[in-house]
This record gives C-alpha cells, sequence and structure tokens, in this order.
C-alpha cells in the first residue's frame, strides 16, 4: 500500500515503516518535495543516509527508484541518451541497395535504437519514479546546467525525434559530499537538507531497528562509544552505516559487553584507516579500562 | 488545510528576507516565491516545522543555515519568556541564602551536562548566564565571558590522563564543550538582543583570517584551520584523479574500439591525463622572524603528507637540518614542532638566517637527488641579515629540480626592503607566492598538485 505523504507525520511514520528513522527536518523536507514537487538537494558527511533516504523514500511510495551515479566526466551520452550507433552501422549495411533514405531514417532513428539513460528513463515512465541523482559534487558545471535544463522543464527534446515530456513528476534527490560549490541556479531551485550524524538516543533506535536482538546494554555502550569515536580527529569517522556493521558483528560475536579486548578485536568494522587505528587504539583502550564510558551511565 | 497567519504575517516574513540579505546572504525572489509555497503546506503555529520550511527554501548551506538561525531567532524569538527566566531565577537568588541556591544551581547545572537532552542544556546555558552573565561588566568578546561563566559554575573537564583518580565533581570533555556551545550561543542571543546586529562572524570559519601571530597558544587553532583546509584539498586530490579527458587521441585504442563498427572510428578514445604528484624537497625557515608562518605551513604538510610521493623536510636558521623522519615518526602536530624546535645543529652561534650559507649546504647533501621530478619548496622571509645571498649556489639547486617554488609570509609590499633579498632569488623561482592567509596557501597547494599545469621547458 504505497504511502501518502499528506502530512508531515504520515511522512516520518510512512519512511519508519520501511526501515529509515527520520528527523524532524528531513522528513519535513521529504514531505515538501512530495507536494511542491520541487527537487532536494541533501548534503552531509558520508554515511549519515542521504541514499538511504532515497531509496526509503522510494520504498515508502512504492515507486521505482532510478539512480544517476555521477563522476567526473559524467556526460549527455551517459546521462541523457545515446544512438546505439553500432546497431545502426550494421541496420545500415544490411539495407538493401535501393531502399529510400527516409524509410532507412524512419528506422533507425526509432525507438529501438535508443539507449536510455537514467534521466530519459525517470522523465518518460508511465508510473511516477524517485529519481537520486547521486555524488552531484562529482560532476562539473557543464553537467550541472544540463541537468538544470531538464529539471526545470521536464522534458527532454532529442533532435531526431522530437521532444519526450514527462508524464508524471518524478520525485527528485540530489546527494552530495560538499567536495565543491554547486552553482547557485542549482542550489536555487532546490530545496535543501543537511543531514548530520544522529544524537545517542536516534542512534540507538537505528541500531535497534537493524538488529533488535542485541542486548540493550551493548547497543548503548556501543552507540557511545562510536559517538565518542567521532569526536576525536580522524581522517574518516565511522559512519552509522558502520555502527550498524559493528552491531551485528557483536551480535554474532555473542558479546555481552565491550571491553577493551573485544573492541580491539572489532575497531576495524568502524575504523577504516591504519592511522586512525592507532588513535582510537589509544583513546578508547584507555578510556575503557577506567570504566568511565560506564560511568556517566550509572553514575 | 493548515490555518493561516495573522494579518500582516507575510510582510513579516519579506523583512525577515531584507535582514537576511543585510547579513549577505542571497535571497533571491524566486527562493521567496518558494518560501511562501511551502509556508502553504505547513501550520504557522508549529515553530519549529515552521522554521524548517523557511530553511529549507532560504538557507542552501551551512553556512547560510548558520546567519539564518541567527537572523530567525532575532525575529521571532520572545525576548518576554527569556526576561521571566531571568526574572525568577534573580527572585530565587535574594529569597535564602545566597551561596545555598548558588551550590544548588551549579550541582543542578553539573548534573545536566553530564546527561540531560539538548533542550534542557539550552535551558541550563540560559540560566547559567542568567545568573553570573550580569555580575560585574560582560566582557564583550564571547569566547572570555563562556569561560568566565564556566568558572564561576566550577565546571571541570575530566581530566584526560589516565593515572589521576578522576575528580568526582567533573564532567565529561565532550559534554563539557556541548555545554560551551550552548553557552556562546545564548551569549551571542542576548548580544543580538541588546545591539539589534549581527556580531561579527565567527573567525574560525573565515577562510581569508590572517595566520595566527603567536606561537604554541594558537596551535589548537592551526590545527582547526588545517583540517578544514585538509578536507578541502583530499578532495580536489580525488578530483585530479578523475577521468577527465585529455587532449591527446590515444590512435591504438581508438582503432581497437573501431573493429566494434566495422572499421570506422565512431567513438575516439583519449589518452588518460595523470595527475601530478610531486615528490617535495621542503626547506623551511625556523627563525622567530617566521614562526608562526612556518609552523602553520608546516601543519599543512604534515596533513596532507600522504597526497605527495616523497617529502623531505629540512629546517633551517644558520645551517640545515633534515627533520624528514620526525615528521614521519610523530602522529601528532604537536610533537612535531616541539622536536623541530628542539632540533640540534639548527641554529649556532648567532640565531640570525644565513640564506646564503643555506644554499651552499643544501647544495652540497642534497643537489645529485634532485630530478625534474621534484619540486623545492622554500618557506622564507629571505632576510638574510647582510650576509651574501649566494645566488648562484640557489640558481644551481633550481636548475636541478623540476620546479621551484618560494613562499614570503610577508607581504608583497615588504619584499626587497632592509635585509630583505628576494629580489636576488626570484628569478630562478618557478613561482613566487605570498602565504600570510589560509587563502594563499590553499591558492598554493592548488597551484602545486596541478596535474594541468604545463611542465616546464628543460633548462
Amino acid at each position: 500500500m504505497a504511502a501518502d505523504l499528506a502530512t508531515v507525520e504520515s511522512t516520518r511514520d510512512a519512511l519508519a515503516a520501511v526501515g529509515y528513522l527520520a528527523d524532524e527536518s528531513a522528513s519535513l523536507v521529504s514531505y515538501l518535495a512530495a507536494q511542491l514537487g520541487k527537487p532536494v538537494l541533501v548534503e552531509g558527511p558520508a554515511g549519515v543516509g542521504k541514499t538511504e533516504l532515497a531509496k526509503a523514500l522510494a520504498r515508502a511510495t512504492e515507486r521505482k527508484l532510478v539512480r544517476l551515479q555521477c563522476y567526473e566526466g559524467l556526460d549527455e551520452a551517459k546521462a541523457l541518451y545515446e544512438w546505439n550507433y553500432r546497431k545502426q552501422l550494421l541496420r545500415i549495411q544490411t539495407e538493401k541497395g535501393d531502399a529510400a533514405w527516409d524509410e532507412v531514417q524512419g528506422d533507425i532513428f526509432g525507438p529501438e535504437f535508443l539507449l536510455t539513460r537514467p534521466l530519459l528513463q525517470a522523465i518518460a515512465a508511465e508510473e511516477p519514479v524517485v529519481l537520486l541523482i547521486d555524488e552531484i559534487d562529482k560532476t562539473d558545471q557543464e553537467f550541472e546546467a544540463m541537468l538544470l535544463e531538464v529539471l526545470s522543464d521536464f522534458q527532454i527534446s532529442i533532435p531526431e525525434m522530437g521532444v519526450v515530456e514527462a508524464s508524471s513528476m518524478p520525485l527528485v534527490l540530489l546527494t552530495s559530499n560538499n567536495s565543491r560549490e554547486l552553482t547557485e541556479a542549482l542550489k536555487r531551485r532546490c530545496l535543501y537538507l543537511w543531514l548530520d550524524y544522529p544524537t545517542v538516543e536516534r542512534e540507538l533506535e537505528i541500531v535497534h531497528l537493524h538488529t533488535p536482538d542485541l542486548d540493550e546494554h551493548v547497543a548503548r555502550r556501543l552507540v557511545e562509544v562510536v559517538h565518542m569515536v567521532r569526536g576525536l580527529d580522524l581522517k574518516k569517522p565511522p559512519s552509522i552505516a558502520e555502527s550498524i556493521d559493528w552491531a551485528r558483528a557483536l551480535m554474532l560475536l555473542g558479546a555481552d559487553d565491550i571491553d577493551e579486548a573485544v573492541l580491539k578485536r572489532t575497531m576495524s568494522i568502524i575504523v577504516k584507516h591504519r592511522t586512525d587505528l592507532d588513535v582510537v587504539a589509544e583513546r578508547a583502550g584507555v578510556k575503557l579500562t577506567d570504566g568511565l564510558i560506564g560511568r556517566s551511565q550509572t553514575g | 488545510m493548515p490555518e493561516p497567519g495573522p494579518p500582516g504575517f507575510p510582510a513579516r516574513v519579506i523583512d525577515l528576507a531584507d535582514a537576511l540579505r543585510k547579513e549577505g546572504m542571497a535571497v533571491g525572489t524566486s527562493e521567496l516565491l518558494d518560501a511562501f509555497d511551502a509556508l502553504g503546506h505547513v501550520s504557522w503555529t508549529e515553530q519549529r516545522d515552521f522554521k524548517e520550511a523557511l530553511a529549507a527554501t532560504i538557507a542552501k548551506s551551512q553556512e547560510d543555515r548558520r546567519v539564518f538561525d541567527l537572523v530567525f531567532d532575532r525575529f521571532f524569538f520572545r525576548a518576554v519568556e527569556k526576561e521571566a527566566v531571568e526574572r525568577g531565577l534573580i527572585d530565587q537568588r535574594f529569597e535564602g541564602g545566597d551561596r545555598l541556591d548558588m551550590e544548588e544551581l551549579r550541582e543542578r547545572i553539573r548534573e545536566v551536562v553530564r546527561q540531560g537532552s539538548d533542550g534542557e542544556m539550552r535551558d541550563s546555558a540560559r540560566l547559567a548566564i542568567a545568573a553570573f552573565g550580569r555580575q560585574g561588566e560582560g566582557s564583550g568578546v564571547i569566547g572570555v565571558d563562556v569561560q568566565r561563566i564556566r568558572r564561576s559554575l566550577d565546571l571541570k573537564g575530566e581530566s584526560p590522563n589516565p593515572g589521576r583518580e578522576p575528580d568526582p565533581d567533573s564532567v565529561p570533555q565532550d559534554r563539557l564543550r556541548e555545554f560551551e556551545r550552548h553557552l556562546r550561543r545564548e551569549l551571542e542571543r542576548g548580544l543580538i538582543e541588546r545591539t539589534q546586529s549581527l556580531p561579527p562572524a565567527k573567525p574560525l570559519s573565515e577562510f581569508d583570517r590572517a595566520l595566527p601571530s603567536g606561537p604554541l597558544q594558537d596551535l589548537a587553532a592551526v590545527h582547526r584551520t588545517v583540517m578544514l583546509l585538509k578536507r578541502r584539498l583530499a578532495t580536489q586530490g580525488h578530483e585530479a584523479r578523475g577521468r577527465k579527458k585529455g587532449a591527446v587521441v590515444d590512435v591504438r585504442r581508438t582503432m581497437r574500439a573501431s573493429l566494434e563498427t566495422g572499421g570506422v572510428p565512431v567513438a575516439l578514445r583519449y589518452r588518460p591525463k595523470r595527475p601530478r604528484r610531486p615528490e617535495l624537497y621542503v626547506l623551511c625557515d625556523v627563525s622567530t622572524s617566521v614562526t608562526s608562518a612556518s609552523v602553520f605551513f608546516l601543519s599543512v604538510l604534515h596533513a596532507l603528507h600522504d597526497a605527495f610521493r616523497k617529502l623531505r623536510l629540512f629546517v633551517f636558521v644558520e645551517r640545515i637540518a633534515e627533520v624528514t623522519d620526525i615528521f614521519e615518526r610523530e602522529r601528532s602536530f604537536k610533537e612535531i614542532s616541539h622536536a623541530i624546535a628542539t632540533e640540534p645543529g639548527v641554529a649556532d652561534v648567532s640565531g640570525y638566517t644565513d640564506y646564503g650559507r643555506v644554499w651552499l649546504e643544501f647544495h652540497d647533501q642534497i643537489v645529485d637527488e634532485l630530478d625534474p621530478r621534484s619540486t623545492v619548496i622554500i618557506l622564507g622571509d629571505a632576510r638574510t641579515n647582510g650576509r651574501e645571498p649566494q645566488a648562484r649556489a640557489f640558481a644551481r639547486v633550481s636548475e636541478h629540480a623540476g620546479r621551484t617554488f618560494w613562499l614570503n609570509p610577508e607581504p608583497k609590499l615588504y619584499w626587497n626592503y632592509g635585509d630583505s633579498v628576494m629580489r636576488a632569488y626570484e628569478p630562478f623561482c618557478d613561482g613566487v607566492f605570498e602565504c600570510w592567509t589560509t587563502k594563499q596557501l590553499e591558492q598554493f597547494v592548488n597551484a602545486l598538485t596541478d596535474p594541468h599545469a604545463v611542465p616546464p621547458a628543460v633548462r
């Protein structure tokens, strides 16, 4: 049953029902995006759930998710559409000698020779979709300009075939890792959402959602340790996905507490750089033997 | 259907937009229209939803959001509420004995800092300011006030030293920092109320702030700015490693691809551009005239040293000393700067820089290891205290190296005045940069790692 994003509360509940715990701003912006038909620009540190939000929205509204993964050098051919040159050439070569050009032209510029890429797929789809444009900060300004054109009018003109208009409004999400400034025009077009690392309570809920069988005490210790690690000066702070992985690992190992030994064994699940491992081993290992993390809870 | 607000509310929203524009935020008419559109879908009496809806359509970056929060609070913050809080507390203070209530307040706040939620911390911050903020005159500098209030509250952070017995009155460091952040925000808010204007932007978030002029106390500030710089530069490094189309067609690969299309080269293949990973030889002047700049530069290098294929670091005053192994050994920058400062053999008798001698030594020791792929960077003010500049030795060094850059921490106007001999060295450098602000440093690092730069002609 597709959820109807009619109010902020129902949006939040719909997202929670498919396993994504959104905070107030995320649910509000998703609700506004659905009502106003504007794209959403989601920024935040790596691993906080930006892509996951798009997937959750797709699941909640029972729409297909069309994903365009951006990278440096992405151009129109890979994002919009491309003619299948090879097929067309082969087709021409099999043509009989006296065939009229009009016939051939009508043939080779037909839909079976058109390779539709994500943006065109999203627009030409009969049912409304969720379009996720991931990591848009990896592309360049020319791509953004082209994207802007597509997003403003929701139509694509293919010279040989005519204009393809959107029959339904897709729900568009753009994610960015903040590695460069996006153009003003694109930002102006979108609603802005900043997703940050969650609070201890919220992360505890998320861990519960994904590993309901994990002991309450262990889960709380886990979340507190992860928060402490994020406060350290690391190259790559642990993301939410890594907390969930760690929770699963602890459940598999059957750990009933997080002491120094367990931490040292499983630390590489949340910390992924050699230098970071050293920093965390030093600081966190020491803290745990003193029991200071536990103290703040019970004291 | 959400209920509409009282008449005249749209005008207030437009006033808000004007105030934001005055603070330097770009709020266009289209964004305002979007904002009104969005407001049509949320209830105007729910403050949080109202604020979030406005923020989503008007504030389009983290920095903008910070400004937006401050201005929004100034507009819609209910001063009456705040007054009541303060007045309530002051009455309490004069009722019973002073000391008793103070202690109770302190204990209460300590509990909240340890375990309270975000909202409770904010309320406690307001209480603390109401109680202690007015005693004597606020100094006007928010950082100082925060510390003073913290001391009056007798809040101590837990000692990071593991051996010592933990103080029962202390609170976890990160919670204390969180509380200080709340204190700061509430003080700023109070300041806005009083002066009806925003305080100057926090210096650490500005990128063109001048380098810290004091030595080691500002190390933390340096470190924070370096972290910001590092994040930006690290991702730019990834950009450079990308698949940007080169200008050179790779004929072999094109012909191979053309087999798919019957021998007709339909798709062109290009030769990929390899990013530049330089080998660096850095000479850093550590005499007192350039200490803060060299500290800054060294910390930047340290943060980025994995972006370079090879990094060899020399410090000098009158003679050079290689400190590469200290860089690799020590992880924390504080230890590095300490080790470098106490490195023997750098300062000789007089402690004044002698550039000429430095070139001679460098030339003797290192010049055979330089090749066209190496980049030599010198950080110094070229003030050689009247001694012989030995420009010829420098010329020979720069001949052997692929590129030579000079970073001068003085503004360009001061070059060649007094005992500065930049003029003697400039002709042999591929690039001469000022570096007394972080932005200039960033520009330099971009120039250094730029893969599209034309390689220098072989001399």
